[in-house]
């Protein structure tokens, strides 16, 4: 997928304005972020669990070339195949190779963030390969022809009208008139539709919630079942996961599953979730005769070692996101790629690189929500604020913006400078105000006033009115 | 050289070391071989007849329903009862592990095999079933096929008492000692679901649009 991060403020300004679009936000906040708190609340292990999810990555992470050569070894044992990518090209490469030795022409998906990253869908239809999304959420938006704006509902930001819409105009053998206006029948049509697709597909492929050493099993985690129909009914199944979703035992899968669905949306365990062990045996009555699995890389064993190596304990729960106050004013696209909120401010930059996603790491109020509610204690906003350090070094910050930073600097040195400086700002600015106590226009700060009021100093520093309260 | 050597020199790259030496290999190896438990919450643990109950009541939760019966040989004529009651036509695909039970007896007409399309019932056995979420653990085998957990609209489990464990790791532990690792394993958490549309949650998606669990205390 193209990242567009770098016309960030543009798509948030555009975002703020679409009364639609902020209806879904506002659903997506009283949604998920009840139901986690609940789910929580729940279980009395929660932070004992947060707290050995995060170990189990951290020790995973320090080994990570030791259990990825173990998961080969066991795949391969179980007859299945390892596939190695350095980048979405390399990815995207032995994906197709697998499809024409398959003679695929229809390939079934399911929900694969990863699929996302490397734009494996376009690449297919370039190359005669029809895919077809399986999540109900994707295959709206793949009808759509646009990406994903969460990265667990990746339809989030639409309502039932686009998807009425979406399925008229794709669904043309189907009666015109047909009444679309309630969700259940747009399920029960999306649900018809794909089991024609399920059937009818030559290969299946699947992203990785974990890869286990100990057995060479791949993990999905769906309420929907049709990543278990994607991977079950073609002859092919191709599993797309990246270095960092290797885990080393079942036992440490089950830490993390207890964290994920709660994390994400709520639920006590996701309804499905399947571990796959290579291809069919001998006397098996169903699944895939060939297991392949692509290893992406994409830039992830940079961040290892690094300031960013936190973030690859990522389980993609998304309950940052869920409780990111600017991604609840923006939506996902604005942050132009694949992954939005606090994860994706702190991935897009290491993936895509800081100048193309230099806004991101800016757009966030570190009020520290998103650390908070992170079920492996990722310190996003410090990471955040590492990001800003590298942009002001590598000099990608704005001039205006970094002459402002080193006025700034050099008054916070200057103690008693800055102190006059604030007495003066603090009472010239009560004054500019007349008593109005907020300003609907202020020179030099038109990119605040333009959207909302500044409110007005009260006309004495903190510090002046310390001193007088000490005083008295 | 080649995409794997460069991954995995690049790992190393990063971590500032070479390949682990011989020893810290086999201790690495050693923890995979001997995987044990890392925290088990309390309410996976208790007596076997609390976890039973705990079962039933975590997988109603999940939107399952459940009938409990005494006996293995009441399972095929509460099959029958449930279809019944839900207007349902007495026709099952059962997993062939399934098949020596007596359907016709209870006037169900009975295919043993994997799943078709239009199979609108299905029947199968569970490895083990988690009183934790009321999570139902299903193992593929030549006798226990996949497409019977996912493709018909209904999905019966039969669940034996004595399959049901506190936590997810004793189903770990008792899948281990049972032999060969499966091709898949499945935790079955209440019928198939969406929320995709508006955030409604609806239930039927692409999987089952019901799970019903029969529940054998006798076995």
């Amino acid at each position: 997928m193209h990242p567009t991060s770098h016309a960030f403020k543009a798509n948030a300004d555009k975002a703020l304005h679409d009364p639609g679009l902020q209806d879904a936000l506002a659903k997506l906040k009283a949604g998920f972020r009840v139901k986690r708190a609940a789910a929580v609340a729940r279980l009395p292990e929660f932070e004992a669990l947060r707290d050995a999810g995060r170990a189990v990555k951290d020790h995973t992470l320090a080994h990570l070339d030791f259990y990825l050569e173990a998961f080969e070894a066991k795949v391969a044992e179980t007859g299945g195949q390892v596939h190695w990518a350095r980048d979405g090209d390399e990815a995207r490469k032995a994906v197709l190779d697998i499809c024409r030795r398959a003679g695929a022409r229809t390939v079934t998906k399911g929900k694969s963030m990863v699929g996302e990253e490397i734009g494996l869908n376009p690449f297919l239809e370039a190359n005669g390969i029809r895919p077809v999304e399986t999540d109900l959420g994707e295959y709206i938006i793949q009808l759509r022809d646009e990406p994903p704006s969460h990265i667990v509902a990746p339809a989030i930001h639409l309502d039932r009208t686009h998807v009425a819409e979406a399925f008229l105009k794709a669904h043309r053998q189907r009666q015109a008139g047909r009444d679309l206006t309630e969700p259940r029948a747009m399920l029960d049509e999306a649900r018809e539709e794909m089991r024609v697709h399920f059937h009818a597909a030559d290969v299946g492929i699947t992203g990785a919630n974990m890869l286990i050493a100990e057995t060479g099993s791949t993990v999905i985690v769906t309420n929907e079942g049709n990543g278990d129909l994607t991977q079950t009914l073609p002859r092919v199944h191709i599993v797309l996961a990246t270095i960092e979703k290797v885990v080393p035992t079942l036992d440490d899968a089950a830490v993390l599953l207890r964290l994920l669905a709660r994390s994400a949306t709520g639920q006590e365990l996701s309804v499905y979730t399947t571990f796959s062990t290579g291809p069919r045996r001998p006397g098996d009555l169903d699944g895939p005769d060939e297991f392949h699995v692509v290893i992406l890389d994409n830039g992830r064993s940079n961040m290892l070692g690094g300031e960013f190596q936190d973030m690859l304990r990522c389980i993609r729960c998304a309950a940052c996101i869920n409780h990111c106050p600017v991604y609840g004013a923006v939506g996902g696209h604005a942050y132009g790629w694949v992954y939005p909120g606090p994860m994706g401010s702190v991935l897009t930059p290491a993936l895509v690189g800081l100048a193309e996603a230099r806004d991101l790491p800016n757009a966030s109020t570190l009020c520290g929500r998103c650390e908070e509610v992170c079920p492996v204690r990722i310190p996003l906003p410090r990471m955040l604020r590492h990001w800003r350090e590298r942009e002001f070094e590598r000099h990608l910050t704005p001039p205006r913006d970094r002459i402002g930073l080193k006025i700034w600097a050099f008054a916070a040195r200057h103690p008693t400078l800055y102190r006059m400086g604030t007495r003066i700002a603090a009472w010239g600015l009560a004054r500019l105000a007349r008593g109005k106590g907020r300003f609907a226009d202020l020179p030099l700060a038109r990119a605040w006033t333009r959207t909302r009021d500044l409110p007005a100093p009260a006309g004495k520093t903190f510090v002046q009115q310390w001193t007088e309260r000490r005083r008295s | 050289m080649t995409a794997r050597a460069a991954i995995l020199d690049g790992i190393r790259r990063s971590l500032r070391r070479d390949r682990l030496a011989p020893a810290e290999r086999n201790a690495l190896a050693r923890r995979l071989a001997q995987p044990s438990p890392v925290l088990v919450p309390e309410r996976g643990q208790g007596e076997p007849a609390a976890l039973v109950d705990r079962f039933a009541a975590m997988a109603v939760e999940t939107q399952a329903s459940l009938a409990r019966v005494a006996d293995p040989g009441d399972v095929p004529v509460a099959v029958a009862r449930f279809l019944a009651e839900a207007g349902l036509p007495a026709t099952v695909v059962v997993s062939p592990d399934l098949a020596g039970a007596d359907w016709a007896g209870a006037g169900l007409e009975a295919r043993a095999g994997a799943a078709r399309p239009g199979d609108p019932v299905s029947v199968t056995p569970c490895f083990r079933a988690v009183a934790e979420t009321g999570t139902m653990v299903v193992a593929s085998a030549p006798g226990r096929p996949t497409t019977l957990h996912f493709l018909p609209d209904i999905h019966v489990v039969v669940v034996e008492a004595s399959k049901v464990v506190g936590a997810y790791e004793d189903a770990w532990r008792d899948l281990r000692a049972a032999g060969e690792w499966p091709r898949t394993v499945t935790w079955i958490t209440g019928p198939s679901r969406t929320a995709d549309i508006e955030q409604t949650l609806l239930l039927g998606a692409h999987g089952p649009r019901r799970l019903h669990v029969v529940l054998v205390d006798g076995a």
